[in-house]
Formats: structure tokens, C-alpha cells, sequence
């Protein structure tokens, strides 16, 4: 059985502008490893979601199979969560937001889930611009099935099986933004001053938002070998940029120097205010986008931060036209014709 | 003409068989035949025999005239009609003696044609043609129009219900009706002047049909996913099922336009593969919308895993099977019953799934339907096992009806205000009511009660996660209780008993049905009055359990190799294999009335006096 944290509440518990503490967007008691990088990622989204004053029971939550896919059990437990099968959360995800628009869907992947078995459906789900927070956490192995090398192990890492992995490695921003991603970042679970500001510009962006989030196994992937430990990543981290995220109706009370920072306009309205490290980083623009991490990588470093994001860009919804109103909200009388249209097809059948 | 030959004479009951080239425009020449047909009133069943091919590769289209109604297959060809140069031969071999064979004489046939026994109906077809018309992509259409003309006067069929329905067909472009008209009026002069009194084959107008439609079973099952009410399908091209989507789609813009905003009332996502478009089925119907696919035999294969969490987790789904020959790709384009074990147990583990067995167009449509009741009733997958000969062959059936007082079966499903009132502590697998079904929550319906994880893993009453095989075991046995409830609300069989004091029962299911009762009153006119069952669900009814104990021998009849749905039933019932005789037709074929006579009379030992009429090279 998972183990539920006891409901005890501290009275004076901050509260966010929806009158909810962050406690009401924790889950059960994790059962990941001791270190586990997976759970620091967990406590950002918690952080994310509670600072957005999101109503849990508004949010989905979906994942595959993984230890990564397991953490929808650790946060957000007024929402409704589903741990699917292995490498199909995009499917179920993608069911799920055409049933209902109206929801905002957190789907939860491992980079075994994303970037082997479920290779199709990551690609196909960014291509459409599905709706969907996609958070992939990257350990560069099987952490569930004991640390085998995954398809994002950079060559000649080695775990703690010791073989050196010898093939090439996958850079899923790279991918996504290839593949139509209109919202993509790369965070560290190490980093939560990074991540939680790169989680809430997620939320806010409607079309697909993937956010590839290094995440350490330690248990098996965090050797001095490796290149996705906690040591390794935190040496060989670059910032595209910082970045505050203000949210929709929140007033700017920060001071920006001049030319030392770029604003993106979410679709919601909020706005991303990016603090540039290197004023060379353009992060709306693609092919740039894909530039400087190619470039980082030929340094030897890991770019972060926003990679890539395009605001004004048709999700799914408006791709297929479909109505404003959640599909599992209709009734008989929005969807049935009735046997008077039926006897006129019959008619044409004769 | 050899003067010792008795040509075929018959009115309204004969079988036409069409050769031709996949992709030369005949199939609308050969539905208008069809449908001039059934516009007299007349019983006809047109198929599609047609390869894995977009062109070029032979195609045949085989129309069974029947006035009593019998409209599967009959087996053996009255009149060929022969146009396609690369099957000639074998076409010319597999006319039965007394039929007739049409063909292009605008070459001579050559030596080994030589029968005695049949009637040669040469026309010039493509010297009609060219000297008529100069287009050459018309030339290639109306050289099927010209003989469509000729069989018009051949068989003494009204010429103006052809002239009629070009016209129809062709309303919108006036200018082409007149070419086909033309070439009808060839192939017609031509037959008279030359074929006076050679065919003794005709038909004549009745009033058989009624109010009868000609449909296809893949729109029908659209069709009724639309007024069932899906909203979400994922959907992946393949043969034969491809259609039941593009008719969904087709009704959906008729019917599911938002008259203000002209948004759609639908999602259709064109998957990525098989996998994906069943859990989008499952994510929509999870979050409470309702959701279908449909897909054939080596999309089955993939949607296996998904199907075992969606039975498993319980989440509604539906699948339309449109069944093809397999293994494997198999036959792409030939009919078989051959998914029956795959889908009854789609999955690892322990796994059941509700199956529907439509017959005609008319159950396509309701089982479209009802199939979503089922589906948010039990929450499990159900799965409509149609097949190709069902799906993309026209049949006749009874015309379309819809209830407007229907209310969609939406299931258990809590509301807030449920959540508010319940009394005890909600558990999404606690089974309050005894029936196996328990209630389930939409994502977003409470701001604290009814939220729960829903997962594949081995969960408690309150759906969290438990290696307790006590826990474990008590869920698998109350999903057997669902499994019962189901039982009490799928579609029962449909029996009919002739002699309740006779020994033998028959069972067969979809579209060895129509076969079947042809075989059965053949019989009958032989003095065996042979009781039968459809079935029409999985699983049984106890009337199907009845009536397998109340005959001391079952056949069994099925379009697949290995008795598959014989296999089911003993499996399920308990039941002696020797009580159980099988007899399969797996072709890919659809299976005709002569094959089902033929088993059992040998298997009965019985001589029937009037034989059948098919003829062995008609199976190859
Ligand atoms: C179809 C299927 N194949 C194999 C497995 C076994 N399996 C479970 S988790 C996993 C890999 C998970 O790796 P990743 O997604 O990176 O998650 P992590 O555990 O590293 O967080 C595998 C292969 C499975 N559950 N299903
Ligand atoms: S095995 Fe690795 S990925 Fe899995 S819980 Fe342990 S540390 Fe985390
Ligand atoms: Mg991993």
C-alpha cells in the first residue's frame, strides 16, 4: 500500500490567493530511493503549482511506467492521477485533453518511457502541439528495471553496471524542438531556483511544453563516471538565461536594467522575463534555439533554462476546431440527430 | 448453341459473377447493377471480392439474386461476366453447366475454350467502346457501362430504372450522365439484335423488399458511434475498417457542427499506430467522455497491452474489429472470423472482453451504439466483431431506427453533489451495490472528495497500491462478478427451434448467419427440422447454455481454421469437445449456403436428393 502522509495541518500554514496551503498539493509518502532526483523534481511541481494558486482537483495527472512515472502518487492528491503503461502517457494524455479541455494535464515520463518504447508517441503528441505539460525526467537509465542504459546515456557514460555506454545519445530538446514543441526547457531536480520558475512558464503555455529535467539515480546512474550524476551535471551546467515568470494580473515589481533582458508574453497572459547571461541566446527563435545546444554540447556543457518558446502557436483544439465547450460535457440533445435525420439517411441507402 | 444443354432458366434467384481489372472504374458499373436490382424490389447481395492492390491486380464482384431472401453466398456462378483477360480462363472454367459467359468479343476467344455445356455471350465491348467514344479515360468506364446495357436486356431488366439512377447519380453533372446513357443504349441494341432469347436467366419486379435499405456495415457502425454519442476517436488506417471512420467523420459533419461558432462536437485524431489510438480511447473515456476505435486484426495485436489495463483499471472502451483473414497480414482484402480467441482474451493475464456479433447493417448500427452503454455500464472494453464481407460489402436490411427517448446508459458515475451526500468513504473499486460494477469519478468533479490514481498495478478498494494476494485475489474474483452482470445485459442470441424433440442444434454468429439459414431450410425441405442459435454476444447468456444441453450433438459453423468460437464455448461452459462439432470454412471467402449443406449432410450421412449447386473450383 502507499503510504499517505498523516493530515495533520500547521493552523498558520502560508496560504496562496486560492486559500490553499502548499500541503494541499502534496501526495503520499514517496517509496523512490533515498536521493532519489525524482523526488526533488516532484517538489517542484508541488512548489510551481501551489505559487500558480492552481486548484488541484482542476489538474490530471499521467504518466507511464518508471520510477520517474510512479511521482504522480507523490504530489497533488486532490487530482486525479493515471499511471498508464509503459511509453504511452502521450496517448492517454492526448484521450484525456480532447475529452476535456478545460483541465490542465501534467504528464509524467522517464527518459526510458520517452525516448525508446515510447519514442512514437513523444513525437507524435509534440507534433500535434498537444496541450500537455510534459516532464520528462532524465537519469540517463532504467532506473525501475535496475539501471540498464537508456537511449539518452551519453556515449562512453558509464553507471554503475561499469560498461561504458557505446552508442549515441538522444537530446530530447533537440528533438522536441525539431518536432514541433512550442515550449521547451531543461532543468536540473538539483536546481529547484531554476526549475520551479521553468515548471509555472510551462503551465502557462498552452500547446505542448516539454521540460527535460536531469534527474539523477542514485542508485544506479550516479557513479563518477556518469554523466548525468549530481556532481558531473552541476559542474558542467550553462544558463541560457535566469528567468522570473509573472503571473497573469501580477504586478511587476522588479526592476530590469535595460538590454539585459528579453519578455515573453504567455498565451494566458502571464509573462516569462528572461535575464540574459549571454545576450547571443535568442530563445524564440528555432533554429537558434537548436544552435546554442548544439554548441554548449561541442564545449562539453549541458545547456539549461528555456530553451525554446513559441507562445503564439495552435494547440491541438484549435488545430481540429473542436468546441469550446469539454467534450464530456454533451449531452443527448448536442449529439444524437434523432430518427427524423436517421430516416433520411435510411432514404438514401434505398 | 449444343442442342443436349439445358441452359439455366430461373427468375430472380441466380448468382452473377463480374471479373475485372482492380482499378478500371468497374465497381460503380457493377453497383449499378446491384442497385437497379434492388430498386425493383428484387432480394440482391453484391461482394466484393478484390485484392490488396490499388490497380491492376483481377477483382471480382459476385451479385446473388435471391427472391426468398437468402443472401450469403450460394456457391457456383450462373453467368460470368468476363473482362478481365488475366483470369479468362479460370473464369470461363468455374461458370456452372447451363450458365452463361459474357465476355469482350472483340477477340476471339481462343482454343481451350471449348465447353459444351455453357452459353457464350459474346460482345465487342471494346469495339463499341472506341468506335463510340474518343476520350481514353472514358473509354476505360463506360466499356463496364456497355455491358451493364447488354446484361439490361439479357436479364429483361428495366432499362429505365438504369437510366434513372445514372441520372441520379450524376445530378450535379448532367454532362456525363449522357455518355453512360449512350453506352447503356449500346450494350442493350447490341444484346437485342444479336442475343434474342439466349438468356433464360431474368428479373422481375417485386415488392420483397419493402422498406428495406442496401448499406454497408462500416457506416452503419459509424453511423450509430454518432448517435451512441462518441465524441473521441484515435483511429489508425487499415483494411477493412478504414471506412468506419471516414463514415463516422462524414456523419459528424453533418451532424456534430456547432451552429454558432461552427466548431465540431468531435476529436478525431489520426494516431500515430494502433497503440496510440486505443489509449487515446482510454484517456477520453477515463476523463468521461465517450470514445471508440476500430481497427482489424494486426491493430488488435498491438492494442493488446492497453486492452488489459483498460479491463484491469476498469475504464470504459470500444473497439470496432472488422475482421480479415490472417495470420499475421495475412489475406488483407479476403473476410474471416478469425479474431475470436484473440480478442475474447486480449491480453496478459487474467483478461475477458465483452464481444458484440452483429450480422447485418442494421446491428452495426445499434451495436455502434449500444456498445457505449455497454462500455460505461461495465466499464471494461467492448469489442463489435464485424468482418470485411460485413463491413465493406453492400447487404439489405431492415431500415435504420432511432428512439428519441433514448438516454445514453451513462453508468455509475458520482456527481459532486453524490460525492457530498455519500455516507460511507468512497472507494473507486469497492463494489456497493454486489453487481461487480463500482463507481467511478471524473477528473475535476470535486475540489477534495473523489479524486484516486488510477493505475494497472494490483490496487485495493480505495485503488491504491497493494501486493496483498488476499486484496489482489478478492479484486480478480469481483471482476468475474462484473463478468456475470455483464452476462444479464449484453444482446442474448437469437434461437429458433423447429423441433424441440430433435437431436441437433446449430450455432454459428456475424456473417456466417445469412449461409447458415439458407443451409437450414434446404434441409428442412429434406425433412430435417435442425434447430439453431445466433449468437450475438461474449459472454453467454444462460439461453445459449440451455440450449447447448438440450441437443445431443452442436455444430458449430465459423469462418476461421481453428473453431474458435467453439473453443470459447467449451472452454466457458465446461463442455465435451466430442458434443461440439466444428465445421470451418476459412477461404477467406465468405462462406456459402452450399458448404454448410454439403458438411452436414456428410456429417449427418444423409444423401440429399437435390444437391447442391457449387461446384469445387468455385472455393479455390
Ligand atoms: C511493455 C513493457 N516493457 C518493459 C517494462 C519494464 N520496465 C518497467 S520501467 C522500465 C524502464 C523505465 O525507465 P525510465 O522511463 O527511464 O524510468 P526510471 O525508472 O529511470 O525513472 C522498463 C523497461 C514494462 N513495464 N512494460
Ligand atoms: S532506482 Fe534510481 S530512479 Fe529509481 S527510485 Fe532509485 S534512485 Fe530513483
Ligand atoms: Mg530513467
Amino acid at each position: 500500500m502507499s503510504v499517505q502522509k498523516p493530515n495533520f495541518r500547521h493552523p498558520k500554514l502560508a496560504k496562496n490567493s486560492a486559500e490553499y496551503s502548499r500541503k494541499d498539493y502534496e501526495g503520499a509518502i514517496s517509496t523512490l530511493c533515498a536521493g532519489c532526483g525524482h523526488d526533488s523534481a516532484t517538489n517542484s511541481i508541488i512548489q510551481a503549482c501551489f505559487e500558480l494558486s492552481i486548484e488541484p482537483h482542476r489538474v490530471a495527472k499521467i504518466s507511464g511506467i518508471g520510477c520517474s512515472s510512479k511521482t504522480p502518487a507523490y504530489f497533488l492528491n486532490k487530482s486525479h492521477g493515471f499511471n498508464s503503461v509503459h511509453g504511452r502517457m502521450p496517448s492517454i494524455a492526448t484521450g484525456a485533453n480532447m475529452a476535456n479541455r478545460d483541465l490542465l494535464y501534467i504528464g509524467v515520463s522517464g527518459d526510458g518511457d520517452t525516448a525508446s518504447i515510447g519514442m512514437g508517441q513523444f513525437a507524435h503528441a509534440l507534433r500535434r502541439n498537444l496541450n500537455l505539460n510534459y516532464f520528462c525526467m532524465n537519469n540517463g537509465c532504467y532506473g525501475l528495471t535496475k539501471g540498464q542504459d537508456s537511449a539518452t546515456a551519453d556515449k562512453g557514460s558509464a553507471g554503475k553496471k561499469g560498461a561504458p555506454n557505446p552508442y549515441n545519445s538522444i537530446d530530447l530538446c533537440e528533438l522536441a524542438i525539431e518536432l514541433g514543441a512550442s515550449y521547451v526547457a531543461r532543468g536540473f531536480s538539483g536546481d529547484k531556483q531554476q526549475l520551479v520558475p521553468l515548471i509555472k512558464g510551462a503551465i502557462a503555455h498552452s500547446g505542448l511544453a516539454f521540460i527535460d529535467i536531469i534527474s539523477p539515480c542514485v542508485t544506479f546512474n550516479n557513479t563518477a563516471t556518469s554523466t548525468k550524476s549530481y556532481h558531473y551535471v552541476r559542474q558542467h551546467v550553462e544558463a541560457t538565461n535566469t528567468f522570473d515568470f509573472i503571473p497573469l494580473a501580477q504586478e511587476i515589481i522588479t526592476q530590469y536594467e535595460e538590454g539585459s533582458s528579453q519578455e515573453v508574453t504567455m498565451h494566458d497572459g502571464s509573462i516569462i522575463h528572461l535575464h540574459k547571461v549571454d545576450s547571443s541566446k535568442d530563445v524564440t527563435d528555432r533554429r537558434k534555439a537548436v544552435n546554442n545546444l548544439e554548441a554548449e554540447k561541442d564545449k562539453g556543457r549541458l545547456l539549461t533554462g528555456l530553451i525554446y518558446v513559441n507562445p503564439d502557436i495552435m494547440e491541438t483544439h484549435d488545430i481540429i476546431n473542436s468546441t469550446l465547450r469539454p467534450l464530456n460535457t454533451l449531452t443527448e440533445a448536442d449529439l444524437c440527430p434523432g430518427n427524423g435525420a436517421l430516416q433520411k439517411i435510411n432514404e438514401g441507402f434505398r | 448453341m449444343n442442342p443436349t444443354m439445358n441452359p439455366i432458366e430461373s427468375v430472380n434467384d441466380f448468382v452473377i459473377r463480374f471479373a475485372n481489372v482492380n482499378g478500371s472504374g468497374s465497381a460503380s458499373a457493377n453497383n449499378l447493377f446491384a442497385k437497379a436490382i434492388f430498386r425493383l424490389g428484387v432480394p440482391v447481395s453484391p461482394k466484393n471480392i478484390f485484392p490488396s492492390n490499388i490497380q491492376g491486380l483481377p477483382t471480382w464482384y459476385e451479385i446473388r439474386v435471391n427472391e426468398h431472401g437468402f443472401l450469403g453466398r450460394r456457391g457456383g456462378v450462373d453467368m460470368s461476366v468476363a473482362v478481365n483477360g488475366q483470369t479468362l480462363l479460370k473464369d470461363y472454367k468455374e461458370v456452372l453447366p447451363g450458365g452463361y459467359f459474357l465476355y469482350d468479343s472483340t477477340r476471339e476467344l481462343a482454343e481451350e475454350f471449348n465447353r459444351k455445356d455453357i452459353v457464350e455471350i459474346g460482345i465487342p465491348l471494346t469495339k463499341l467502346c472506341n468506335d463510340e467514344f474518343s476520350n481514353p479515360k472514358l473509354r476505360q468506364l463506360l466499356k463496364n457501362i456497355i455491358y451493364v446495357g447488354s446484361l439490361s436486356f439479357l436479364i429483361d431488366l428495366d432499362f429505365s430504372i438504369l437510366t434513372e439512377s445514372i441520372e441520379k447519380q450524376f445530378q450535379k453533372k448532367p454532362k456525363l450522365a449522357e455518355p453512360n446513357i449512350k453506352a447503356l443504349k449500346l450494350g442493350y441494341d447490341y444484346a437485342k439484335k444479336y442475343f434474342k432469347d439466349t438468356c433464360k436467366l431474368s428479373v422481375k419486379k417485386t415488392d420483397k423488399l419493402g422498406d428495406d435499405i442496401l448499406m454497408d456495415g462500416n457506416s452503419a457502425i459509424g453511423l450509430g458511434a454518432v448517435y451512441g454519442g462518441a465524441t473521441v476517436t484515435g483511429w489508425y488506417p487499415i483494411t477493412p475498417s478504414t471506412s468506419v471512420i471516414e463514415a463516422f467523420e462524414k456523419y459528424s459533419k453533418m451532424f456534430r457542427i456547432e451552429e454558432d461558432t461552427g466548431r465540431r462536437k468531435v476529436a478525431v485524431i489520426q494516431a500515430e499506430d494502433e497503440l496510440s489510438a486505443i489509449g487515446i480511447v482510454i484517456g477520453a473515456s477515463w476523463n468521461g467522455a465517450r470514445a471508440f476505435t476500430a481497427t482489424s486484426g494486426p491493430g488488435v495485436s498491438l492494442m493488446s497491452e492497453f486492452l488489459g489495463l483498460a479491463y484491469f483499471a476498469e475504464i470504459p472502451a470500444v473497439l470496432v474489429n472488422v475482421q480479415r483473414a490472417g495470420p499475421s497480414t495475412g489475406m488483407p482484402t479476403r473476410t474471416q472470423q478469425s479474431d475470436v480467441l484473440a480478442c475474447a482474451y486480449a491480453s496478459h493475464g487474467d483478461t475477458k472482453n465483452v464481444l458484440l456479433f452483429p450480422c447485418d447493417p442494421k446491428e452495426c448500427f445499434e451495436f455502434g451504439a449500444q456498445a457505449l452503454d455497454l462500455a460505461e455500464r461495465l466499464q471494461t472494453p467492448v469489442i463489435i466483431m464485424s468482418d470485411l464481407d460485413l463491413g465493406m460489402n453492400d447487404h439489405i436490411s431492415a431500415p435504420l431506427h432511432w428512439d428519441d427517448k433514448r438516454k445514453y446508459d451513462r453508468g455509475k458515475v458520482l456527481t459532486a453533489e453524490d460525492l457530498d451526500n455519500l455516507k460511507e468513504k468512497w472507494g473507486r473499486y469497492l463494489d456497493v451495490d454486489g453487481d461487480g460494477i463500482c463507481y467511478r469519478t471524473y477528473p475535476g468533479t470535486h475540489p477534495t472528495k473523489g479524486a484516486y490514481f488510477t493505475r494497472g498495478t494490483s490496487h485495493d478498494e480505495y485503488s491504491a497500491y497493494t501486493e496483498d494476494s488476499a486484496i489482489y485475489q478478492a479484486g480478480m474474483d469481483r471482476l468475474l462478478r462484473k463478468w456475470d452482470t455483464a452476462r444479464t445485459l449484453t444482446p442474448g442470441p437469437r434461437t429458433k427451434i423447429k423441433d424441440p424433440d430433435f437431436g441437433i442444434g446449430v450455432i454459428f454468429y456475424g456473417t456466417t448467419t445469412h449461409s447458415a439459414y439458407e443451409a437450414m431450410s434446404r434441409l428442412e425441405k429434406q425433412g430435417l427440422k435442425v434447430n439453431t442459435l445466433r449468437v450475438r454476444a461474449f459472454p453467454f447468456q444462460q439461453e445459449v447454455i440451455d440450449f447447448i444441453n438440450k441437443h445431443e450433438t452442436i455444430f458449430v459453423i465459423e469462418q476461421n481454421r481453428d473453431a474458435q468460437l467453439r473453443t470459447v464455448l467449451m472452454t466457458e461452459n465446461a463442455l465435451s469437445p466430442r458434443k461440439l462439432q466444428a465445421i470451418l470454412n476459412f477461404d477467406g471467402l465468405p462462406i456459402t449456403a452450399d458448404f454448410i449443406t454439403e458438411k452436414i449432410s456428410d456429417l449427418l450421412n444423409i444423401d440429399l436428393q437435390n444437391g447442391p449447386k457449387g461446384t469445387e473450383g468455385e472455393k479455390a
